[in-house]
């Protein structure tokens, strides 16, 4: 299009004239979108490593048999009472056992079903942890390893020793970083645990495990399947926790409410049990794209205002370039491209910035006792972000300019000429 | 000969401050080849005849033929592309784009008619300067030339799609006289070799003296037409 070669050539000539301004209208853009890149990338890293924190390692459906009371009570049977005002004092909890009833067949029918990624049964425990005289509160997990590790990332959360080392030790146990810590104790020790019945079982120690939680890390430990129904005397039928997870979380909500309908049982979503996460990452992309955008419509501003001079500085060149034949369209496109080169050149070097400050960022150390794994600070440096930045930069530019650019073309030549 | 420029009954009115007639039922026609000055009264309307006739003003009434086409009623868009084909135009004040080189100001027009290459159009626009004896300022910043120069690169710049008329409004005007009949001696040549028609508004009756016919005109009317050749 010889049109447009000839039209980006009147436009650049008019910015190079202005070169000053044009760059600093340019330096808005970059600002704007340098900082949008910087925001972004950072506040998602930091997104993505809190809901990791959580989400990583939380299953999608947990399903559990909760200790709560009864809904129906016996007068609401009885049709006699049935529409009167029927008060019971001090409902006390059905006495209903812990274990999930014909667990294994549930996790059959699980597998099979497409949407499931992965299922894996848990034994909780509760334990004492013995140390010379003083008995720490404990919670000992009975898991399968290998499931765990490739669902939930646990080894992520394993310090020293290795999950491995878990498989190939039926005594052992990952203790939690809060146990040893407070209990002195280091990966190849002994520690002994007091089980709910009162006996005393000695296990080894094959690793701590942090999950950057300290409530947690205060009390957790996990043992191999087999070792926790032992603690609790129970059968290998026993099973207290079946943890599920997806392919796609948006089903969780669903499936869940049909397990607890069809089996009677318990199943919490994950939506349900961290609803408070997604709320945090939405308000933090939401102050992440509210700053960028305010940048920009400064920076928009800017634009506009050098633009609207721009025109009236060029008033008799405009008037000229419509006398020799040059459209209205034509003059439009002249001070939108004018607009444009600036919101593509500052766009460009704002993500020139944004990606540079973000790797100085994504290299500074940050270490902190609660995140074992992290030692630097979290960055996303996703692809798409920058795509976003080079949209928003040119779209801002484009609104910035185009209201000058109209000016322009409306402008009439005989006017002009006149005034002379 | 056939008739390049018609007018037919064109009159204007201003709305602004008060409702006022500046043209009144103005017909007239130029054949090509034909070298034709306008003269009158300061105020009496010759300027926005000549917007009217070189289509950068439609609001007029009367119809207006240019090069065998009826303009009255086009789109700006297709006016435009009318202007820069087949109109030059010559402004009292030398109007040049101050960032761009003599050559580019020449080369402009040709460039968004877009029929020549680049360097067709770049060795037309050396041709045209050359006509006008500034081929030597071709490279300076057209900021950078004097006076006189300026408005013979607006005669280049005219001139560079081949016209089928070029139009002046006071082109000498703000020239003493010597380049103001270096100029006119352009547009005789033009005229005469080329057969380019040329409308020209003047206040110089020596300059008028020479054209081939002199319009008249008072109060929005043209009340008479002369000729001393
Ligand atoms: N935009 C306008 N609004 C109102 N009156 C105008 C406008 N432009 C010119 N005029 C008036 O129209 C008349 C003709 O002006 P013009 O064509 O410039 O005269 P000339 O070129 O013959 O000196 C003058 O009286 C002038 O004051
Ligand atoms: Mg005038």
């Amino acid at each position: 299009m010889t049109n447009f070669k000839i039209i980006l050539d009147i436009s650049t000539t008019f910015l190079l004239s202005r070169i000053k301004q044009s760059t600093i209208a340019a330096l808005g853009v970059t600002f704007g979108i340098g900082t949008f890149i910087i925001l972004v990338s950072f506040m998602t890293g930091l997104n993505s490593l809190l809901d990791g924190l959580i989400l990583n390692r939380t299953p999608h459906i947990r399903i559990y048999n909760e200790v709560k009371r009864s809904e129906v009570q016996p007068v609401d049977l009885v049709s006699r009472f049935r529409n009167g005002l029927n008060i019971v004092h001090s409902i006390k909890p059905k006495k209903n056992q812990i274990r999930i009833h014909n667990a294994l067949p549930l996790i059959e029918s699980l597998r099979r079903d497409e949407r499931v990624k992965g299922v894996t049964p848990q034994v909780a425990a509760k334990v004492f942890y013995l140390s010379g005289s003083t008995e720490l509160n404990g919670l000992v997990n009975g898991i399968n390893v290998e499931d765990e590790v490739c669902l939930f990332n646990f080894d992520d959360y394993i310090v020293q020793g290795s999950p491995q080392d878990l498989l190939k030790n039926k005594n052992g146990i990952l203790l939690g970083a809060g146990v040893a810590d407070k209990m002195l104790l280091a990966v190849g020790d002994r520690i002994q645990v007091i089980t709910t019945s009162g006996g005393i079982v000695p296990l080894k120690i094959v690793g701590i495990f942090q999950s950057g939680l300290a409530d947690l890390d205060n009390v957790q430990s996990y043992v191999n399947l087999k070792m926790a129904q032992q603690l609790i005397g129970e059968n290998t039928n026993y099973i207290s926790d079946i943890n599920v997870k997806l392919w796609d979380m948006d089903n969780a909500v669903p499936m869940s409410a049909a397990i607890s309908e069809q089996h009677d049982l318990t199943a919490l979503d994950i939506k349900t049990a961290n609803a408070q996460f997604e709320t945090g990452t939405a308000i933090r992309n939401l102050i992440t794209y509210a700053v960028s955008i305010t940048l920009l419509i400064v920076a928009g501003f800017g634009i506009y205002n050098i633009l609207n001079m721009f025109i009236y500085e060029k008033m008799n060149d405009i008037a000229i370039l419509k006398a020799t034949g040059f459209s209205g369209l034509d003059v439009k496109l002249v001070f939108i491209s004018q607009a444009l080169i600036i919101g593509f050149l500052g766009g460009l070097l704002g993500l020139i910035l944004g990606f540079g400050v973000s790797v100085l960022i994504s290299h500074a150390p940050f270490e902190t006792e609660a995140l074992p794994t992290i030692k630097t600070y979290p960055v996303n440096f996703d692809p798409l972000f920058y795509v976003i930045g080079v949209v928003f930069a040119i779209s801002s530019t484009f609104l910035a300019g185009y209201l000058p650019a109209r000016k322009a073309e409306q402008i009439d030549p005989v006017e002009i000429i006149r005034g002379q | 000969m056939s008739v390049v420029l018609q007018a037919k009954k064109v009159s204007k009115f201003f709305k602004q401050p008060v409702l006022f007639q500046v043209l009144k039922d103005i017909s007239f026609s130029i054949e090509e080849g034909e070298f034709v000055s306008i003269m009158g009264k300061s105020g009496c309307g010759k300027s926005t005849l000549l917007y009217i006739l070189s289509t950068m003003d439609t609001d007029y009434d009367g119809e207006l033929f240019l090069a065998g086409e009826k303009l009255t009623g086009k789109s700006g868009e297709a006016l435009a592309r009318f202007r820069n084909e087949k109109i030059g135009f010559v402004f009292q004040f030398h109007y040049l784009l101050s960032e761009f080189t003599v050559l580019k100001n020449v080369m402009l027009p040709a460039l968004k008619l877009g029929r020549k290459s680049e360097k067709e159009i770049e060795r037309d626009a050396m041709e045209k300067l050359a006509i006008l004896g500034i081929e030597d300022q071709a490279h300076k910043k057209a900021s950078m030339i004097s006076g006189g120069q300026k408005q013979r690169v607006a005669i280049a710049r005219a001139l560079i799609n081949d016209p089928a008329i070029i139009m002046g409004d006071e082109p000498t005007g703000n020239l003493d006289s010597k380049n103001a009949d270096n100029v006119f001696n352009v547009f005789k040549e033009l005229s005469v070799n080329n057969k380019l028609s040329l409308l020209i508004v003047t206040h110089d009756l020596d300059f008028a003296k020479k054209t081939d016919r002199i319009i008249e005109m008072g109060d929005g009317e043209i009340i008479g037409s002369r000729s001393f050749a």
